[in-house]
C-alpha cells in the first residue's frame, strides 16, 4: 500500500483514473462503432424524445418574493438540525440544556418576530 | 454513552461580548416594535449605552485578568490582556464610527437608504429618496458586527475564529449596500465585498481542515504543541497556515488580497467606510497576531520570509497606486492598504515589542482614519459628498477651519513628527528592526516617502489653489459628527505629542495566553 498521511487518498486517485478511462473508452467506442450518418426523425431533438410533447419553454420566472420564504425556511431548517441531537441528551443534562436551547430558539424567534413585524409574512 | 459535560463559562470575561450581542438583539426588537418616528433616537441611545456598558465590562475585567483565568468556554475563548486591549479599542473606535453612522443633520434622513430593496431609479425610489428617513437597522447591524469583532480577537481556536469572522463580516456586507446616494455603486461594492469575502472565508475554512489534520485539534495550544513536538505532517501545517493566512490577510487588505478595498471603500456609505477602515483593521490584525504568535510561534522562521514579501508588496503597491488616485475615498483606501503593510512589518517584529507596536499602531491609525472620513462626510454639494480630488481645490480659502483639520490628519498619515502617524510608524519600524528585519524597515521608510506625496498634494491643492465654481462648501456638522471629529483629531495629536500613556498600556497588554 501507499504510505504517508495522504496515502489513504490513493484509492480515490485510482478511482479517478478508472473513471476517466471508463469515460474515454465508452465515448471512444461509441464514436468508433456508431454509424456516421445517424437517422434524424422528427422530434429527435425535443426535450423528451418519448412520451408527451413538452409544452412551453424550460425557463420560467419565479417571483423574487419567494426568497424571503426561503430565508424563513432556512431559519427553521437550521433550528431542526440542532433540535434533534439536543432531544437525545436534554433529559440527562437537565435544566442548563433546556435553558441553552431556549436561548437558541429565542434568538431564532427574534428573527421571525422581526419578519412578521416587517410584514414579510403577508403576500402583498 | 459518555455524558456530555457542559463547558464552564466565565461570565465576567465574556460580559463585553454578551452585552453587545444582547444590545443588538434589543435593537432588532426596537426596529420591529417601536413606532417609526421613535426608532432613530431609541436605536442611537441603546447602541451607545450598550457600547459604554461593554467598555465598562472590559475595563473591570482588565483589572482582574491573569494567565490562569484568561481561558474560558472549554478553551474556545481566551480573554487575555491583548484581547481585552483590542476589545476596548474596538468598542471605542466603534462608538466613534457609530456617531458618524447616526448623524442626520448633514442630510435629510441620514446617510442611509430607507428601503434598500427598492429598484434604483424607480418612482418608489425617488419618493423614498425625497421623503423617507434612513433605515434604523444600521444600528443593530453595526453592533452585531462589533460583537463579532470582539469575539474574533479573543477566539482561542480556529473554529470559534471562523464563526466570529462570519458574524462580523455578514453585517458589514449589508451595511455597504445601504448608501442613500449613488445606490448602484454602493450595491456593487457590497456584492464585490460579499463574493470575495465568501472566497476568503472558504480559504480560511479549508486551511482549518488541513490544520486539524496536522494537529488533531483546532485550538492554538494544540497546534503549537504539535509544531513543537514535530508530530504530524509538516506539509499539512504549511498548507493550512497558508490558507488560514489568506483568509486573514484578505480582511486586513494586504496585497495581493487587496483588490476589493478601493471599490468597497468608495462605494460604501462613508460612515461605514470609516467603521471598516478602523475596526475591521483592528479585528483582522488582532486575529492575525493571535494566529501567528499563539498558534504558529514555532514555525516563525518558516513563515517570516513570506509575510515579509507580502508586507513589502503591500507597502509598495498601496503607496504607488495611492499616487495615481483622483478620488479622495479611493486615495484613503490605497493608503489603508499601505498601512496594512506597515502593520505587517510590526507583526514581523515577532516579540512582545512587535505585538505592542502593532496594537499601538492600530489605535493611532483607527482614530485618525475615522476623523479623515468624518471630514469627507462634510465636504458636499447638492449631489451629496464631493469626493473627486479636483473638487477639493481651494477648500482652504473657503473653509479654513476644516481644511486645517484635514491638513493635520493628512500630515499624521504622512508620518510628520508630533502626530500619531509618526510615533506609530516609529514603533512598528523599531519593533521590526529589533526582530532583525532592517531591510523591511528600509522599504517601509521608502514607501512612506512615496505615500507622503499624494497626501501633500491634497494639502497643496486645498491651500494653494484658487477656489473655483466647482469647489463645494463644507456643511456645518451636527453634534455627532463634531464629536467624532474632535475625538479623532485630539487623539491624533495627543498620541503624537505624548505617546507614553498609550505605549505603556500596549506594552502592559502584550502577552497572549493560549
Amino acid at each position: 500500500m501507499v504510505d504517508g498521511y495522504l496515502g489513504s487518498y490513493a484509492l480515490l486517485g485510482v478511482l479517478l483514473l478508472v473513471a476517466a478511462a471508463f469515460f474515454g473508452v465508452a465515448f471512444g467506442a461509441n464514436r468508433l462503432l456508431s454509424p456516421a450518418r445517424p437517422a434524424e426523425p422528427a422530434g429527435k431533438f425535443e426535450t423528451y424524445e418519448c412520451g408527451l410533447d413538452p409544452v412551453g419553454g424550460g425557463w420560467a420566472q419565479v417571483h423574487i418574493r419567494y426568497y424571503l420564504y426561503a430565508y424563513l425556511y432556512l431559519l427553521f431548517a437550521v433550528e431542526a438540525v440542532f433540535l434533534f441531537p439536543w432531544a437525545v441528551v436534554y433529559l440527562r443534562q437537565g435544566v442548563p440544556a433546556v435553558m441553552e436551547m431556549a436561548i437558541f430558539v429565542g434568538i431564532l424567534a427574534l428573527g421571525l418576530l422581526y419578519a412578521w413585524r416587517k410584514r414579510v409574512l403577508v403576500w402583498q | 454513552m459518555k455524558d456530555i459535560s457542559l463547558p464552564h463559562l466565565n461570565y465576567a470575561a465574556l460580559a463585553p461580548m454578551l452585552i453587545l450581542f444582547g444590545v443588538a438583539c434589543v435593537g432588532v426588537l426596537v426596529d420591529a416594535f417601536a413606532p417609526r418616528k421613535a426608532r432613530y433616537p431609541i436605536q442611537l441611545v441603546v447602541a451607545l449605552v450598550g457600547l459604554i456598558a461593554a467598555f465598562v465590562a472590559v475595563v473591570l475585567r482588565a483589572g482582574k485578568v491573569t494567565a490562569e483565568n484568561a481561558i474560558t468556554a472549554a478553551g474556545a475563548v481566551s480573554v487575555d490582556k491583548p484581547a481585552l486591549f483590542l476589545q476596548g479599542t474596538l468598542i471605542v473606535l466603534g462608538a466613534v464610527a457609530l456617531l458618524l453612522i447616526g448623524e442626520r443633520a448633514l442630510e435629510r434622513g441620514g446617510p442611509f437608504v430607507a428601503q434598500a430593496a427598492i429598484t434604483v431609479g424607480s418612482d418608489a425610489d425617488q419618493r423614498q429618496a425625497a421623503r423617507e428617513s434612513g433605515a434604523t437597522e444600521v444600528f443593530p447591524l453595526t453592533i452585531f458586527s462589533l460583537s463579532g469583532m470582539l469575539l474574533f480577537v479573543a477566539a482561542n481556536d480556529l473554529l470559534t475564529m471562523f464563526v466570529a469572522l462570519e458574524v462580523f463580516s455578514l453585517p458589514l456586507y449589508l451595511l455597504c449596500a445601504l448608501a442613500r446616494r449613488r445606490r448602484l455603486i454602493s450595491q456593487e461594492a457590497a456584492l464585490k465585498y460579499f463574493l470575495l469575502g465568501a472566497y476568503a472565508s472558504a480559504f480560511f475554512l479549508f486551511g482549518l481542515a488541513l490544520l486539524y489534520g496536522f494537529a488533531g485539534g483546532i485550538t492554538f495550544a494544540k497546534i503549537n504543541e504539535s509544531a513543537q513536538n514535530g508530530t504530524g505532517n509538516i506539509t499539512l501545517l504549511y498548507a493550512g497556515l497558508a490558507l488560514v493566512s489568506i483568509g486573514l490577510l484578505f480582511k486586513a487588505a494586504a496585497v495581493p488580497f487587496h483588490v476589493w478595498t478601493p471599490d468597497v471603500y468608495q462605494g460604501a456609505p462613508t460612515p461605514v467606510t470609516s467603521l471598516m477602515a478602523a475596526c475591521t483593521k483592528v479585528a483582522a490584525f488582532g486575529g492575525l497576531l493571535r494566529v501567528l504568535y499563539a498558534g504558529f510561534d514555532r514555525v516563525h522562521w518558516d513563515y517570516s520570509p513570506i509575510i515579509a514579501a507580502i508586507a513589502v508588496l503591500t507597502m509598495l503597491v498601496g503607496s504607488i497606486l495611492a499616487v495615481t488616485q483622483t478620488d479622495i475615498k479611493r486615495l484613503l483606501a490605497y493608503s489603508s492598504i499601505a498601512n496594512a503593510g506597515y502593520l505587517l512589518v510590526g507583526v514581523l517584529g515577532n516579540s512582545a515589542l512587535g505585538l505592542s507596536s502593532v496594537m499601538f499602531y492600530l489605535v493611532a491609525y483607527g482614530f485618525t482614519v475615522i476623523a479623515a472620513f468624518a471630514v469627507i462626510t462634510l465636504v458636499r454639494d447638492a449631489d451629496g459628498e464631493a469626493t473627486h480630488l479636483s473638487r477639493w481645490a481651494g477648500l482652504g480659502r473657503r473653509s479654513p477651519f476644516y481644511a486645517t483639520v484635514f491638513t493635520v490628519i493628512l500630515l499624521s498619515f504622512a508620518g510628520i513628527p508630533l502626530t500619531s502617524g509618526f510615533t506609530s510608524k516609529f514603533a512598528v519600524f523599531s519593533a521590526a528592526g529589533g526582530g532583525d528585519q532592517s531591510w523591511l524597515v528600509i522599504v517601509g521608510v521608502v514607501s512612506s516617502m512615496i505615500l507622503a506625496f499624494p497626501y501633500l498634494r491634497v494639502v497643496v491643492m486645498m491651500w494653494l489653489s484658487e477656489p473655483g465654481e466647482q469647489t463645494p462648501s463644507v456643511s456645518l456638522p451636527g453634534m455627532l459628527t463634531s464629536a467624532a471629529l474632535v475625538i479623532g483629531v485630539v487623539i491624533t495629536i495627543f498620541v503624537g505629542v505624548a505617546p507614553q500613556p498609550l505605549l505603556h498600556l500596549t506594552s502592559e497588554a502584550a502577552n497572549f495566553i493560549r
